[in-house]
């Protein structure tokens, strides 16, 4: 059984249909890239999967469950958790409390205080930010804010990443790291990754598989090779005349 | 929870005030009932604000906590009046009933995501509907003059918890409230819903993303701010022997504590506190120099009684340009900037 299974997912925004019947699984285990260009759908679809909206029709089954129309707080319990493509970390708290009160609130409590500090200690650790208690978001550049939301996310001990890089923030170094990091976290913790992302590049050196969305339809499933050989997602990066 | 560890200087201040009211009898014998009864009130507002600031500091500014200490103090007079229900448990049927009125408020705002400009507004008219419920039960209220509880024997009684005529021992009544005020405050700056507060304040869909539930967050810091003014109201009820709308139910209650918090420094611990002694000195200051300057009298007449009301307004315009942190706020920082090196926490009390 594939650990997130989307079916015939369709947003509608009054008459703006933005994911029209898209339907993938994502097993467990893998790393999934979820690309297209800007406007293809990509953020509305990873938005209906974390809860911050309720999707028109379609379902959404995560370990089996159904999750869509869930609130936002209700995913991340479930064991499913999300970066932002613009940071939005808590400026008003350090980054260990930024990291503490993810763990604490994404695991409902059920874990002591004591621990929760040391797993951000360690989830800070892992994405390469200091970890001393004085340390806050001031003077944090754009790479360091995204790896402050990723340490956020895995504090909350989830099972399914979802991983928002759809923005050209960061320069080529910064997004081979990215990848990197990725890639450690699927193997060190054993954390099934959705990768959402517009440029192809990087990103196919990591994946297991793409599932390609233009206008708000799934145009393409399957290994990133077969991907970039692709005659409809030639078209859609580089226009219809380099398809021919 | 564990029990508050104390630093030396927090125990030497506790015990300074502790022992206020003997100081005032050695020094200030002539005038004791006065200065005790001024000690009283700082005290008893200062448990108020502190409630308030519960959920000041998250930056839900509400304009209505005079609706819940008026709850508290006019429910629990008015069971006593007309039933005969002694305070012991009216008090505990006021500090629920505001937070029942509390939670019924919130929970559509907090829903709906209300929040800066349209929650003041909406808290605003929490105010108004209760002072207007006060206002039409006049049969039961007294509208608009106020009423009180009906004295029982000579007015000091456990049973009807009337403790007025001892100005000694209301000032301990006050002092336990205020304690008890900087446990909860304390109690909640440790708690890991303060950091989801902090968070939800800034960013509410980041905040839920991390597995904070907002809404209900919001719910219980608001019952627990709703269930302290309605107990600092019902005591303050008890201690005055007297409630009106204008003194503890208001639209300008419910400013006084908004301005008090503002002047004092909503982040500290000891802010609300600090707030309540500027407003009350500011108040009694000005309302002497008034009073007894014959040139402001002669000048402006009995408008001249309306003058610290608009040199209020002026202040706080004043505090909110000038010092948004307050006066507690902004001398922490100061003490911070001095020493760099160390990590100065928001909880250390000033010297």
């Amino acid at each position: 059984m594939a650990l997130l299974a989307v079916s015939q997912l369709t947003k509608r925004f009054g008459g703006f249909t933005a994911v029209s019947n898209v339907s993938f699984d994502v097993e467990d285990g893998e790393i999934l890239g979820l690309i297209g260009p800007n406007g293809s759908g990509k953020s509305t679809i990873f938005n209906c999967i974390a809860g911050m909206y309720v999707p028109t029709s379609g379902s959404i089954r995560f370990e089996g469950q159904e999750i869509a129309g869930l609130s936002a707080d209700k995913v991340c319990h479930r064991g499913i958790g999300r970066t932002y493509q613009i940071p939005r970390p808590f400026r008003n708290l350090t980054l260990l409390e930024n990291v503490a009160l993810s763990a604490w609130f994404g695991q409902q409590r059920a874990v002591s205080r004591a621990e929760c500090w040391r797993q951000a200690e360690r989830a800070l650790a892992l994405v390469g930010l200091p970890t001393d208690a004085g340390a806050t978001t001031d003077g944090l550049g754009a790479g360091a804010l995204k790896q402050l939301e990723l340490a956020r996310a895995l504090a909350t001990q989830p099972r399914l990443l979802l991983a928002d890089e759809s923005l050209n923030g960061l320069d080529h170094a910064e997004t081979e790291q990215a990848a990197d990091m990725l890639q450690r976290i699927r193997t060190e913790m054993k954390i099934t990754i959705v990768w959402v992302e517009h440029i192809m590049g990087v990103l196919m050196r990591v994946v297991d598989r793409v599932v390609v969305l233009d206008h708000g339809e799934k145009i393409f499933d399957g290994a990133p090779k077969a991907a970039q050989a692709d005659r409809r997602v030639v078209e859609v990066y580089l226009g219809a005349d380099a398809a021919a | 929870m564990s029990a508050p560890r104390l630093s030396p200087a927090a125990l030497a201040g506790l015990l300074a005030v502790a022992l206020l009211p003997w100081a005032v009898r050695l020094f200030l014998g002539d005038s004791e009932k006065y200065y005790l009864h001024l000690l009283i009130q700082i005290l008893l507002w200062s448990f108020i604000y502190t409630g308030w600031s519960l959920m000041g500091r998250f930056g839900l500014t509400s304009l209505g906590h005079g609706a819940f200490s008026g709850i508290g103090a006019y429910v629990t007079v008015l069971l006593w009046n007309f039933a005969g229900v002694s305070p012991w448990l009216g008090i505990p049927v006021a500090v629920v009933a505001a937070t029942i009125v509390g939670v019924l408020v919130g929970y559509p705002c907090f829903r709906l995501r209300i929040a800066g400009h349209y929650f003041a507004l909406m808290t605003l008219a929490l105010t108004e509907f209760v002072r207007l419920c006060i206002v039409g039960l006049r049969d039961y209220t007294g509208g608009s003059l106020g009423t009180q509880p009906k004295r029982y024997g000579d007015g000091l009684s456990l049973y009807a918890m009337q403790f007025e005529p001892d100005r000694m021992l209301s000032f301990y009544v006050a002092f336990a409230l205020w304690l008890f005020g900087l446990y909860v405050w304390r109690h909640v700056d440790r708690s890991m819903d303060r950091y989801a507060l902090d968070a939800a304040s800034q960013d509410e869909d980041a905040a839920a993303s991390v597995g904070i539930d907002v809404t209900r967050e919001k719910l219980k810091i608001t019952a627990l701010s709703a269930a302290m003014c309605a107990l600092g109201g019902a005591v303050f009820g008890q201690y005055q022997m007297y409630i009106g709308p204008d003194t503890i139910a208001g639209l300008g209650t419910s400013l006084n504590i908004v301005f008090a918090v503002v002047a004092g420094g909503m982040w500290a611990m000891l802010g609300p506190t600090v707030g309540a002694v500027f407003t009350q000195l500011l108040s009694e200051g000005l309302r002497v120099v008034i009073q007894s300057s014959g040139i402001l009298k002669s000048v402006l007449g009995s408008a001249a009684l309306a003058l610290d009301s608009a040199i209020y307004g002026l202040l706080l315009v004043l505090f909110i340009i000038y010092m948004p942190k307050g006066i507690v706020g902004t001398l922490l920082e100061r003490r911070r900037q001095a020493r760099p090196a160390r990590v100065a926490r928001a909880e250390t009390p000033p010297a």
